[in-house]
């Protein structure tokens, strides 16, 4: 997994210092609508964890932002975490994982 | 002269101050004691009440429930003080007054649904997923994520019978998913990461006979029993296929079904995990969600062999047999969780497709399966369907409203 993530991580992290822009504000509510409703299927609501881990800052500390948004886009292989990058882009993607990171994630 | 002074003048000439006050006193108590009067009886009418048409629904959002009624198809009353209700469920006591609820927090939650009020909570874990309720409706079990477990509680007044951790390899804890009551005042239940699959015996007392199937395959995600209390099989979502124990003869072990249904193709990405709650049988096939396949496989109960998988939507979370087992309802993990598909179970083709709106999270028949209640959580809403016609027959508020459990529940295994 690692071999393929690399990259791919380096090319995100690349493409998303270049670009500073974030989602509409009609798009973050959607997004945000997403991460309380969809992701907590599996996460809890509250993102205190279920079937997957809790995605509260706390529980994410020390983990970069880059490695968040390359999981939500691409999922875990191996695990039960899917590939939401049909659903949302780099731009909206990185902007979720730094909602997490902060805590910031209520609607 | 008016009719006030005239009062005021007779009754002073007679009577002294302080006795028509005395009197006026004693008038105002007389009307408050009918008015209480009248109220009690209101309240014996409502505790009085047959509670067979009675369901509970989960309102994820708010930690409340609503009581509603399928009779007349309406709301009764909202309870609220629930705590995080984002993954819960509910079972019922036996005279189905009372419903135990399950929320995501760890919460235990004893609700009087006839007179609408919480009547014993416990926060029991961290969080938790699910629950069942004994034979004999004495123990309610709550199986746990974190810590991962079952814990066993008196239905009476919640107060803790048995600790079962979940434990595998040396230490290590599992989640527990798939928790169902088995006949002989027993539960099932299945370990996520352990991949193993524990039966639990209280008839000799609150110590329990554990019994450990072990290998049964890859991520257990959720289990079912079937409705004579046979069979329990638990669906794995880490490899195709399911887990089968037969609990007439649990000494024959845990035996695989329908290995490599997904002949090897890859599977799509899963962004809900399916439940296998509702148990779709129709004579002697079962309905099952395919995991990561926009299909329900068919599988032949009586050599446990598949016998046709059906093309839907999207990728199935419930599938569930209309109690008269003729047709079977699917709903969808997102992004398809606004349709609903109905199948017949007899020549297997799609015999109509709804679309209730953004968030159909659940289904459940009312007990002879004349109407079904759908949420639809995007929407705030209930709908209520005629399941002969299809017709759309009832909306009702909700708030952001998941699970629905009948009070019917109280008197079927597994449920």
């Amino acid at each position: 997994m690692a071999h393929w993530l690399g990259p791919v991580i380096i090319s995100l992290a690349t493409t998303v210092a270049a670009a500073d822009n974030r989602p509409s504000s009609q798009r973050q509510a959607e997004l945000r609508y997403l991460l309380t409703q969809d992701c907590g299927s599996c996460h809890g609501l509250t993102l205190q964890g279920g079937l997957g881990p809790a995605l509260t800052p706390e529980a994410l500390a020390g983990k970069p932002v880059e490695m968040l948004q390359a999981t939500i886009l691409f999922g875990r292989p191996g695990t039960a975490m899917p590939p939401w990058r049909a659903f949302v882009n780099e731009t909206e993607s990185l902007w979720l994982a730094e909602r997490l990171l902060q805590g910031e994630t209520s609607q | 002269m008016n009719p006030s002074n005239q009062y005021e003048s007779t009754t002073t000439d007679d009577v002294p101050t302080s006795v028509l006050s005395e009197l006026r006193t004693a008038w105002i108590v007389c009307c408050i004691f009918l008015l209480l009067l009248a109220s009690i009886t209101t309240s014996t009418e409502a505790s009085t009440r047959g509670s067979g048409d009675l369901a509970l629904v989960i309102e994820r959002a708010n930690g409340s429930v609503q009581v509603v009624e399928t009779t007349n198809n309406s709301a009764l009353m909202r309870i609220e003080g629930l705590g995080d209700l984002s993954h819960a469920s509910a079972v019922f006591s036996r005279d189905q007054r009372y419903a135990f609820v399950f929320g995501r927090d760890g919460g235990l939650t004893k609700v009087d649904i006839l007179e609408g009020k919480i009547v014993g909570r416990v926060i029991q874990s961290g969080n938790s997923i699910g629950g069942a309720i004994s034979q004999d409706g004495q123990l309610v079990a709550v199986s746990n994520y974190k810590p991962g477990g079952v814990k066993i509680f008196r239905a009476g007044d919640l107060s803790l019978v048995a600790d079962i951790p979940a434990t595998y390899d040396d230490g290590k804890q599992s989640k527990v998913i798939g928790l169902v009551d088995v006949p002989g005042k027993g539960f099932a239940f299945s370990l996520w990461d352990a991949g193993e699959i524990w039966l639990t015996d209280f008839s000799k007392g609150d110590e329990p006979v554990i019994t450990r199937f072990k290998n049964i395959g890859r991520n257990p995600y959720d289990a079912l029993i079937t409705p004579d209390g046979r069979y329990y099989i638990a669906g794995l979502f880490g490899e195709d296929g399911l887990a089968l124990l037969d609990l007439w003869h649990p000494e024959k072990g845990v035996r695989r079904i329908l290995p490599g249904y997904g002949r090897g193709e890859e599977k799509m990405p899963v962004y809900k995990m399916p439940h296998l709650e509702g148990w779709a049988v129709a004579g002697n096939r079962a309905f099952v969600p395919a995991i990561g396949r926009n299909e329900v496989l068919v599988i032949d109960m009586n050599n446990w062999t598949e016998a046709g998988r059906i093309p839907v939507k999207g990728q199935p979370v419930f599938v569930m047999g209309r109690p008269d087992g003729r047709e079977v309802w699917v709903n969808f993990a997102f992004p398809n969780n606004d349709t609903v598909q109905v199948i017949d179970a007899e020549s297997l083709a799609l015999s109509t497709t709804l679309q209730p709106g953004k968030g159909v999270l659940h289904m459940e028949f009312e007990p002879r399966g004349e109407e079904v209640w759908i949420s639809v959580r995007d929407k705030d809403e209930l709908h209520v369907y005629d399941t002969a016609s299809y017709a759309h027959r009832v909306t009702l508020p909700a708030q952001k409203p998941s699970g629905i459990f009948m009070s019917a529940r109280a008197s079927r295994i597994g449920l």
